[in-house]
C-alpha cells in the first residue's frame, strides 16, 4: 500500500474504532470512553497494518502479541478485534453483559484474540516481559506490543518490569505509554507527578522514541525504528489527547470512566459521522 | 528415622523436571540460594530468569511465559510468594488457569529466628481460596520429589508450600503419588489424625506414644488441601471415633476448615479437634522445636487432643 493511502486508511480505521467505542458507550451507562479514544490511532496501527497476526489463524505460534495493560481501555481493543474479525460485530452490543464474550476488562478465557488479562493495573508490562522471554528462548520472530497509562506508571510493579526488561536485553518488546495526561481522578501532572518521563525510561536502559499519538506517520516511524534498535527495548511515549474526537470529552477526567448524556452521544455521533464523510471526499 | 531436607529434594526435583522437559524455567526472587532452585541455575542458566526482589513482576512474568508455552516455576519465602504477589496470581495466573507453578518456601514457622514477618501462617488460607489453584503440601523430600514430577505433569496454577527444616522421611520411595489423594501412613481403630506438612512427623510420634498407652490412631497424609480428596475423608471418618486435624498454619483457612467444610457439606456428623496455630502471628525462636511448641504444634497437643475424643 502506498504510504499516503496507508495513512488514510489507518486514520480511517482509528476512526471507525472510536464510532464502536461510542456505540458500545451509549447512552446512560458507564463507559471508558476517555482511555479508550486517546490510544486509537495506535491500537489501529497495530492491528490494521503492523503487527503479524490473522484472525483465520488466531492462535499461530508465530503472531505478534499485543497487550492492552491499560486494560479499562477494552472497548477500542474490542472494536479493533470485532473489525478484524475474531467474533462478529453484533457481541459488541453485548459488551459487558451477563454471558457475553465482551468482559469489563480484557479476558483471554471468553474473547478471541485477547492475549492476556489485564486491568488490574501495572502488571501488563511484566506479563510482555515473560512474553517476550519465552518466544525468545524458543527463537521465534514474533514481537511483543504493550500499551500502558501515564497514571498507570505510578504502580512499582511498571519500574520492576522496566529493569528487568533491559536487564535481560529484551529486544522484541515494544511498550507504548499513552501519555494523555489524565488519570481517572484528574490531571497526572496535579494527582501524582510521573513526569519527566524520557529520562526515567532511558535511565532504566530502554530506548525511548517521543511521537505525537495521533499521527499515523509518528506512530509507524517509531515502530520502524524499534525493529531496529537491538539489545534493549524501546519505549514509544506517545502525546495524546484523553477523550480525543469527542469534542466535549477531551482532557475531561470527567469521561474517564463517564455516562453520556442523550445530547452528548448525539453531538459525538455527529461530530464523528462528519469526520468519517469528510475523510471519504 | 533419617530426616532429610525438602528444599535439597525440591531443587533436585526441579532439576529432573528440566531434563525432562526443555519447557521448565524456573523465576528466582534472590532467595535461590535458600529455596535451592539455584541447583537448577546452574545446569540451566538460560532457562533461569533472576527477577531479583520484585515477586509482583515475577509473577507475572510468569503468566507471560505460560501464555507462550513455558512451564514457569516462580520462587519465594511462602509469605512473599503468596502474599506479596497475591493480585498477580489471582489477576494473571488463577483467572486465565495458566499453567504456572508456586513455591512457597520457609513456609509455615520453619523459618523460626526471622520472626513473624518471614513466617507464613495463612499463605494456605490465601491460595486456597483463589479458584483454579491447587494446593499442595508435601510432609517430607520423597514427597516433595514425587509432588515437582505431577506439578509438571497437570495442566493449570499450583501452590506449593515447603518447609526450611530437614524432616523425617514417611512416604514410600514406590507410592504412586497423584495430586488430589490423601494417603494413609499408618492404620488404627480409634481415632484418625488428618495431617500435612510437618505435622505428618508429629502425628506418626504421637501414634507411638499413643499405641504404648493402648490407644490406636490412623494417620493420614493430607498432602493435598485443594483439591480435598473428599470421598477418602468421608469414607474414613465413619469408621473412627472422632478425627483430629493437625497443620502448621492458621486455623482459620488451612485444611482443617477445609476439612470441616467438606464434612458439613455431606452431613457426616464427627467430632473434630484441630492443631493448628490460633489466630496470632508467628515470633522468632532459637529453633523450631521451641516455636512449634510454643505454638500448640507438638506431638503432646495431638496426644491430648486425640484423648479428648476417646
Ligand atoms: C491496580 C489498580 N488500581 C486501580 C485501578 C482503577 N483504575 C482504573 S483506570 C485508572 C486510571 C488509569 O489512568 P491512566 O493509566 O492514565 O489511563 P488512561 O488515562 O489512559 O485511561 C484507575 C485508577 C485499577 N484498574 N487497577
Amino acid at each position: 500500500m502506498e504510504s499516503n493511502e496507508l495513512i488514510k486508511y489507518l486514520e480511517r480505521k482509528a476512526l471507525q474504532l472510536r464510532y464502536y467505542i461510542l456505540e458500545m458507550i451509549g447512552v446512560g451507562k458507564a463507559g471508558h470512553l476517555g482511555g479508550s479514544s486517546s490510544c486509537a490511532e495506535i491500537v489501529a496501527t497495530l492491528y490494521f497494518h503492523w503487527m503479524n497476526i490473522d484472525p483465520n489463524n488466531p492462535y499461530d505460534p508465530n503472531r505478534d502479541r499485543f497487550l492492552l495493560s491499560k486494560g479499562h481501555a477494552a472497548l477500542v481493543q474490542y472494536a479493533a478485534l470485532a473489525e478484524l474479525g475474531y467474533f462478529p460485530i453484533e457481541e459488541l452490543k453485548k459488551v459487558k453483559t451477563l454471558g457475553g464474550m465482551l468482559q469489563g476488562h480484557p479476558d483471554m478465557k471468553t474473547t478471541p484474540g485477547v492475549e492476556a488479562n489485564t486491568g488490574s493495573l501495572g502488571q501488563g508490562l511484566s506479563i510482555a516481559l515473560g512474553m517476550a522471554l519465552g518466544l525468545r528462548l524458543d527463537g521465534r520472530k514474533s514481537r511483543v506490543y504493550v500499551i500502558l497509562g501515564d497514571g498507570e506508571l505510578a504502580e512499582g510493579q511498571v519500574w520492576e518490569a522496566a529493569m528487568a526488561a533491559s536487564h535481560y536485553k529484551v529486544d522484541n518488546l515494544v511498550a507504548f505509554v499513552d501519555k494523555n495526561g489524565v488519570q481517572a481522578t484528574g490531571p497526572v501532572e496535579e494527582r501524582l507527578n510521573s513526569n519527566p518521563l524520557a529520562p526515567k525510561w532511558s535511565a532504566f536502559g530502554w530506548h525511548v522514541i517521543e511521537i505525537d499519538g495521533h499521527s499515523i506517520k509518528e506512530i509507524l516511524e517509531a515502530l520502524k525504528e524499534a525493529n531496529n534498535i537491538k539489545g534493549r527495548p524501546t519505549v514509544i511515549i506517545a502525546h495524546t489527547v484523553k477523550g480525543k474526537g469527542f469534542s466535549f470529552a477531551e482532557h475531561n477526567a470527567a469521561f474517564h470512566n463517564g455516562i453520556l448524556t442523550e445530547e452528548q452521544y448525539l453531538i459525538a455521533k455527529r461530530e464523528l459521522e462528519k469526520l468519517m464523510q469528510g475523510d471519504e471526499r | 528415622m533419617k530426616r532429610e531436607s525438602l528444599r535439597e529434594a525440591y531443587g533436585q526435583a526441579l532439576v529432573e523436571a528440566g531434563k525432562r522437559n526443555k519447557d521448565v524455567v524456573v523465576l528466582e526472587a534472590d532467595l535461590g540460594k535458600s529455596t535451592r532452585s539455584c541447583l537448577f541455575e546452574e545446569i540451566f542458566p538460560d532457562r533461569y530468569f533472576e527477577m531479583s526482589i520484585a515477586e509482583q513482576n515475577m509473577a507475572s512474568t510468569a503468566a507471560g511465559l505460560a501464555l507462550v508455552g513455558k512451564i514457569p516455576f516462580i520462587h519465594s519465602f511462602a509469605v512473599f510468594a503468596t502474599g506479596r504477589a497475591y493480585d498477580q496470581i489471582r489477576q494473571a495466573i488463577a483467572i486465565p488457569r495458566l499453567n504456572v507453578k508456586i513455591c512457597g518456601s520457609s513456609c509455615g514457622l520453619s523459618d523460626f529466628g526471622d520472626g513473624s514477618t518471614h513466617q507464613s501462617i495463612e499463605d494456605v488460607a490465601l491460595m486456597s481460596a483463589i479458584p483454579n489453584m491447587v494446593v499442595l503440601v508435601p510432609a517430607d523430600a520423597v514427597e516433595t520429589k514425587k509432588m515437582v514430577e505431577a506439578m509438571v505433569k497437570y495442566k493449570g496454577p499450583v501452590y506449593i508450600r515447603i518447609n526450611r527444616n530437614d524432616l523425617p522421611v514417611y512416604t514410600p520411595e514406590n507410592l504412586e503419588y497423584e495430586i488430589g489423594r490423601m494417603y494413609t501412613l499408618r492404620e488404627g481403630k480409634d481415632v484418625v489424625v488428618f495431617a500435612n506438612g510437618v505435622m505428618v512427623s508429629r502425628a506418626m510420634e504421637a501414634a507411638e506414644i499413643l499405641q504404648r498407652e493402648g490407644i490406636s490412631i490412623e494417620v493420614v497424609n493430607v498432602s493435598t488441601v485443594k483439591p480435598l480428596d473428599v470421598d477418602t475423608l468421608v469414607e474414613k471418618v465413619r469408621n473412627f471415633k472422632g478425627a483430629v486435624i493437625a497443620e502448621e498454619h492458621s486455623i482459620i483457612g488451612g485444611l482443617g476448615s477445609a476439612i470441616a467444610l467438606a464434612l458439613c457439606k455431606r452431613k457426616v456428623n464427627v467430632p473434630l479437634e484441630f492443631v493448628a496455630i490460633e489466630d496470632k502471628f508467628g515470633t522468632s525462636a532459637s529453633n523450631y522445636e521451641e516455636l512449634l511448641v510454643h505454638y500448640g504444634l507438638s506431638v503432646e497437643n495431638i496426644c491430648e487432643k486425640v484423648k479428648s475424643l476417646i
